[in-house]
């Protein structure tokens, strides 16, 4: 970590001084990162995190800043790629050995483990990123092949302390229960608004011979343009409805309720 | 996965330069199967050439019809309008394969390309005719639900996966293919081959060669086209059955019929028995069933799917009722 990339909030100053004190100084001083992430996401599923909302989500948005990539020795790379390409809006340059995917590279080399490892075998779309604008899988993806293009990651969907909409849709909705899917989730659904809003078809589109244009997503088309997003905690009504609400961007009635 | 060499190239006659060097070489398009594959220590080629830089990429219309890049992706090529409005047939068969992720990435070359689904070809563990040649067929006396029911031989009894092939083996394309010794076109029927005694051959195509384009000729059956696919979940797997139908009437005649098959061969099915009964009868509820009974008669079932027998019945009528229906 470079030294003060992270500048935290009052709400955030008075969050990592009540719950994690001896984090703190760790935070001023080497900013934000994934260990403090886990810890924090242990307090949040314990409940510890209500009245602080706030400063909690906001660093949730945040990018985790990373340092440079270090090379690999020589003797670890049997066929070396050299490839420059851009991740979340940061050029980015690694040597990578040729068998290495993109997946890989991105949790392994650049300490983005946003995207899921789930079968590595192009089956359940937990490591879905966006290329160039596409969703892709990026396990059947190898990162020599990535030379010159664009990735965006779940971690470089919010802009500063502001979720992406689909981010707000998935927590209001509670489109999730493990959230080991989530990111190749909501890197999926990102991508398919803009796929809708270009009137690609999907096998469940009607009329497929006539011109495209524009579709607002009925739950069957949701349904077919998502399978490709296994979700083994079956979140699936709520991940339709998080989509239909920042596809149309009115209030989608919650699929759950609080009980006494 | 085996170590390789990994190069990208910028032009054809490079990529067939590099290959033409190297029988353990292979061209990697979008890498949706040879990744797996590799990935399974199924396919192990020593060195890549990465090909996505060529600029095949275009769908163009031509004097017979329309040009299909060999590299254009899955996704771009079942909505170009062009295809939407001439060849629906084709949009909804590739709009049935796989997640909208893998479309992304599949190019239209590749997809004619993808290897079986057999799981006995996946797992190294077993005996594969297909994989080690020689080896047996563990599939022929094994689980063997999803396989084929016409032409198979006991060396391999395993099925081609694609849904966008059994649309072209119905719209008969051609597939463009050049070497460096010179360019050929294979007629869409002779590409893919059943497995006779050889069936780590999957297609017509030798190494060196490089498919360019997939040509699709003008047809007159648009409105009157289908596709349709019965799996085992609604969505993402790979087809138990499938139709590809298109039928050109005069009035309620039916002058041509064209129809191919999925899931029941170690190739695109062409139903020629269908096709030859329908021709020049009416278009009927009864005809339909009388044509799908011609061709299913020809199944040969294994011990786990001789439910695609009726299945395949079924859907045959249903392919050809919704392409009479037309509005596809």
């Amino acid at each position: 970590m470079k030294n003060n990339k992270t500048k935290l909030t009052p709400e955030e100053h008075r969050l990592f001084g009540d719950l994690m004190p001896e984090e703190l100084e760790d935070v001023l001083h080497s900013g934000f990162n994934r260990r403090h992430f886990v810890k924090l996401m242990g307090m949040a599923t314990a409940g510890l995190l209500a009245s602080y909302a706030l400063g909690a989500e906001q660093l949730f948005a945040r990018a985790v800043e990373m340092e440079d990539i270090p090379d690999l020795i020589p003797e670890a790379i049997e066929n070396g790629v050299t490839v420059n390409f851009k991740v979340n809006s940061t050029a980015r340059n690694v040597l990578v050995d040729s068998r290495m995917t993109l997946l890989d590279t991105l949790r392994e080399r650049i300490g983005l483990t946003g995207s899921k490892k789930g079968c590595d075998h192009g089956q359940c779309g937990a490591c879905t990123v966006i290329v160039d604008g596409q969703r892709v899988l990026s396990c059947l993806t190898l990162a020599a092949t990535c030379q010159g293009k664009s990735v965006i990651t779940i971690e470089g969907l919010a802009k500063d302390n502001e979720l992406n909409p689909m981010q707000a849709a998935f927590l209001k909705h509670d489109g999730f229960q493990c959230g080991f899917c989530t990111p190749g989730q909501i890197c999926s659904a990102v991508a398919l608004m803009k796929e809708a809003k270009e009137g690609q078809a999907s096998f469940a589109t009607k009329n497929i011979s006539t011109d495209p244009k524009s579709i607002i997503l009925s739950d069957e088309e949701i349904a077919e343009r998502m399978s490709g997003n296994i979700c083994r905690c079956g979140a699936y009504p709520n991940i339709v409805a998080a989509i239909k609400e920042a596809q149309t961007g009115e209030n989608v009635p919650q699929n759950w309720l609080f009980t006494d | 996965m085996k170590s390789f060499k990994f190069s990208a190239v910028n032009n054809p006659a490079e990529a067939i330069t590099l290959i033409n060097k190297n029988t353990d070489a292979a061209f990697l398009g979008g890498g949706t199967n040879l990744l797996d594959l590799m990935k399974e220590h199924v396919a192990l080629p020593n060195e890549i050439i990465d090909i996505g830089n060529l600029s095949l990429k275009e769908i163009k219309a031509t004097a017979s019809g329309i040009s299909l890049g060999a590299l254009a992706k899955n996704t771009a090529t079942a909505n170009h309008p062009l295809i939407r409005k001439n060849f629906p047939m084709l949009s909804k068969a590739i709009l049935a394969g796989a997640s909208a992720q893998i479309r992304n990435m599949a190019t239209n070359g590749g997809n004619l390309l993808q290897r079986t689904r057999c799981s006995y070809f996946y797992d190294i563990a077993t005996p594969c005719n297909k994989r080690n040649p020689g080896s047996g067929c563990a599939a022929l006396e094994g689980f063997n639900r999803m396989h084929a029911i016409f032409g198979w031989t006991r060396e391999c009894v395993a099925v081609y996966p694609s849904d966008m092939s059994i649309a072209l083996s119905a719209l008969n394309a051609n597939v463009k293919v050049l070497s460096s010794e010179r360019e050929r076109i294979i007629p869409f029927q002779d590409f893919h081959i059943l497995p006779g005694a050889h069936p780590e051959k999957d297609n017509s195509l030798q190494h060196g060669e490089l498919i360019t384009a997939i040509e699709l000729p003008k047809n007159d059956f648009a409105e009157h086209s289908a596709y349709i696919k019965i799996r085992d979940r609604n969505s993402y797997a790979f087809a138990l059955v499938s139709v590809a139908a298109g039928l050109t009437l005069n009035g309620n005649t039916i002058q041509a019929a064209s129809i191919a098959m999925g899931g029941v061969a170690h190739k695109p099915w062409r139903a020629l028995n269908a096709e030859a009964y329908l021709k020049d009868k009416a278009a009927t509820a009864a005809n339909f069933a009388k044509a799908a009974e011609a061709e299913m008669a020809l199944a040969q079932p294994l011990a786990h799917n001789k439910f695609k027998i009726e299945m395949g019945k079924k859907a045959l009528i249903n392919a050809l009722e919704t392409a009479f229906k037309g509005n596809i």
